[in-house]
């Protein structure tokens, strides 16, 4: 996948250099909450900040917990996003989420099964259906711009 | 003659069977009871008893079991009028809860008693149940909401209030507690120096009267609503309680069932009070339910109980000051049941889903308080709240556990 001019988007690890693979099999190996949520937060420090421009009400995802800023670009067959919370935690699962989706095809993002791959990692209670839940509402966004242009 | 239990903690958590239980594998600690409190065996058992052995229709059937349903239902009522010192129970309305029952008022007090022009004073701590209803009938009439400001450390602002009081004011609606900071408001002093002014007072004591005991006579109040279900009994029940010749005065609500003395297509009556105001069947195994709560409470003497909530509250706000970073917020003169707070550098969301790692149930965000939020210029705050079956132990596995978050998050 080339992007003929260099995008900060293309910069973002996850979806990239990190995979939803990587993140299972890394997961997979602790044993402890803490070993998880250290592993979480160190994620979400490696998620570039999204630019302060882009923290407006067009791009905002309001949760009742915490706020999430996304941004997306299509780019020949391609969807990149580029996400940003002002919660550490959330900002590591932004970083598991765009691992799945980031980079991909849109008919790659529909077919990727979101639920199954947050049970396998034991984060379920993440994506739960608490009113209000930023990641959630996050992640519906990224699949109606995947039917969009799909 | 009734009987007092002595107020002993051990005894009281043995009460609520929920307390019992491993959460993510750690004993849980359950410190949000401002959003809903766990409910006693014998309040279970009353809803069990209910559909187990003498479930019917209530006020409608001329058989046995609906006769006992009813003569339980009523007398639910009449506790809860003894519970809030009503002079009667036709002044206790069932609502659904808190916010239904300002809806109640806003809608149907509103209706008549707003024009164009008038003013309705809000605190700036309210919960959005109690902003939001006024907000909408205000609309309607062409009257307008105006909040009243609080303090920095969280109280309201009585001379704010002074100065906004006037001729337009009709109705001044507060909170006994604040849900976001625990704040206790001066509700008797905002009662008379409402009422100078002619204004009428709604008090949302959602987050009040599992805490202290609540006399609607000696406040004055000319409305006071609450929920079951903060108040250890079940959800889907609450309190309205109005002035009879207020709620005399009052259009009905909604229709249908029950409320009604005659309906003709020339013309339907209504019932009279409280009935006129409850269109449809209620929620009978709530009113059951929430009588046995009240049952509950009236067995300890509440002095001892608000000491002992007191006691852990004091306790956890000298623990927030001894760990370094973490700041209160709201430091009001009177507080009751909620400990508001922020880790520097910390987001309260993060905070929360390590606490509750750890076993500890707490709740994060802006508590549907997002115009106090604003005044504070803070998104939102962690909140750990209390109720009668929490105990010092359970401030000590808090801090223990905001220590370990915090080390993960700074
Ligand atoms: C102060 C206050 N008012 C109103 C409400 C709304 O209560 P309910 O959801 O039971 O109607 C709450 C509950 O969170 C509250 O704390």
């Amino acid at each position: 996948m080339v992007i003929s001019t260099p995008h900060p988007y293309t910069q973002n690890p996850f979806g990239t250099t990190i995979s939803a693979d990587d993140i299972c099999n890394t997961l997979s190996f602790f044993d402890s909450w803490e070993d998880r949520y250290q592993y979480i937060i160190d994620l979400g420090k490696e998620l570039p900040p999204i630019d302060d421009s882009y923290k407006d009400e067009e791009h905002i995802v309001r949760g009742c917990q915490s706020q999430v800023w996304i941004d997306s670009v299509y780019s020949e067959g391609t969807l990149w996003f580029q996400a940003d919370s002002d919660a550490f935690i959330v900002k590591g699962l932004l970083g598991v989420v765009l691992a799945a989706y980031n980079g991909k095809a849109p008919g790659d993002i529909l077919s990727f099964d979101i639920e199954e791959y947050f049970n396998n990692l034991g984060l379920m209670g993440h994506l739960s259906q608490t009113r209000g839940n930023g990641l959630r509402a996050m992640v519906k966004k990224i699949i109606s711009v995947a039917q969009l242009t799909d | 003659m009734p009987v007092r239990n002595i107020f002993d903690i051990d005894t009281v958590r043995r009460d609520f069977p929920i307390l019992h239980q491993e959460v993510n594998g750690q004993p849980l600690v359950y410190l949000d009871s401002g959003a809903t409190t766990q409910k006693p065996q014998c309040v279970i058992d009353a809803i069990v008893d209910y559909y187990s052995s003498y479930n019917a229709n209530v006020h409608r059937a001329a058989h046995s079991l609906s006769e006992k349903a009813t003569a339980r239902f009523e007398r639910a009522r009449e506790k809860l009028a003894h519970f809030i010192n009503s002079t009667s129970p036709r002044e206790v309305l069932w609502t659904r809860g808190t916010t239904e029952a300002i809806n109640l008022v806003a809608s149907s007090w509103g209706s008549e008693n707003l024009k164009s022009g008038d003013k309705i004073l809000v605190s700036a701590l309210e919960h959005h149940s109690n902003i939001v209803p006024w907000q909408l009938v205000a609309q309607q009439k062409g009257a307008e909401v105006v909040p009243i400001d609080v303090t920095e450390n969280g109280d309201i602002d009585l001379d704010a209030l002074d100065t906004l009081l006037g001729e337009q004011v009709k109705m001044v609606a507060v909170s006994h507690v604040s849900n976001a900071l625990g704040t206790v408001n001066p509700v008797q002093e905002i009662v008379q120096r409402a009422h100078y002014y002619g204004a009428k007072v709604l008090i949302d004591g959602a987050q009040a009267v599992s805490h202290f005991p609540v006399d609607v006579q000696s406040l004055d109040c000319d409305f006071y609503a609450f929920s079951g279900h903060k108040l250890f009994g079940p959800t889907g029940i609450g309190v309205l309680w109005g002035r009879e010749n207020l709620l005399e005065a009052m259009p009905p609500y909604q229709s249908g069932g029950e409320m009604i003395e005659t309906v003709r297509f020339s013309g339907t009556t209504f019932n009279e009070l409280p009935y006129k105001f409850e269109a449809g069947t209620p929620d009978i195994a709530g009113a059951i339910g929430l009588a046995a709560a009240i049952d509950y409470l009236n067995r300890f003497d509440r002095q001892e109980v608000a000491a002992h909530e007191t006691q852990v509250l004091h306790y956890a706000i000298a623990k927030g000051e001894e760990l370094s970073g973490i700041k209160r917020v709201g430091t009001a003169k009177q507080v009751a049941g909620v400990y508001s707070f922020l880790l520097e550098g910390a987001h309260p969301a993060d905070l929360g889903t390590l606490l509750d790692q750890q076993g500890i149930a707490i709740r994060t965000g802006h508590h549907c308080a997002q115009p106090l939020m604003e005044r504070y210029g803070i998104s939102g705050t962690a909140r750990a709240s209390f109720a009668m079956y929490n105990s010092v132990e359970d401030v000590d596995r808090l801090f223990k556990a905001l220590a370990k978050a915090k080390q993960f998050l700074l």
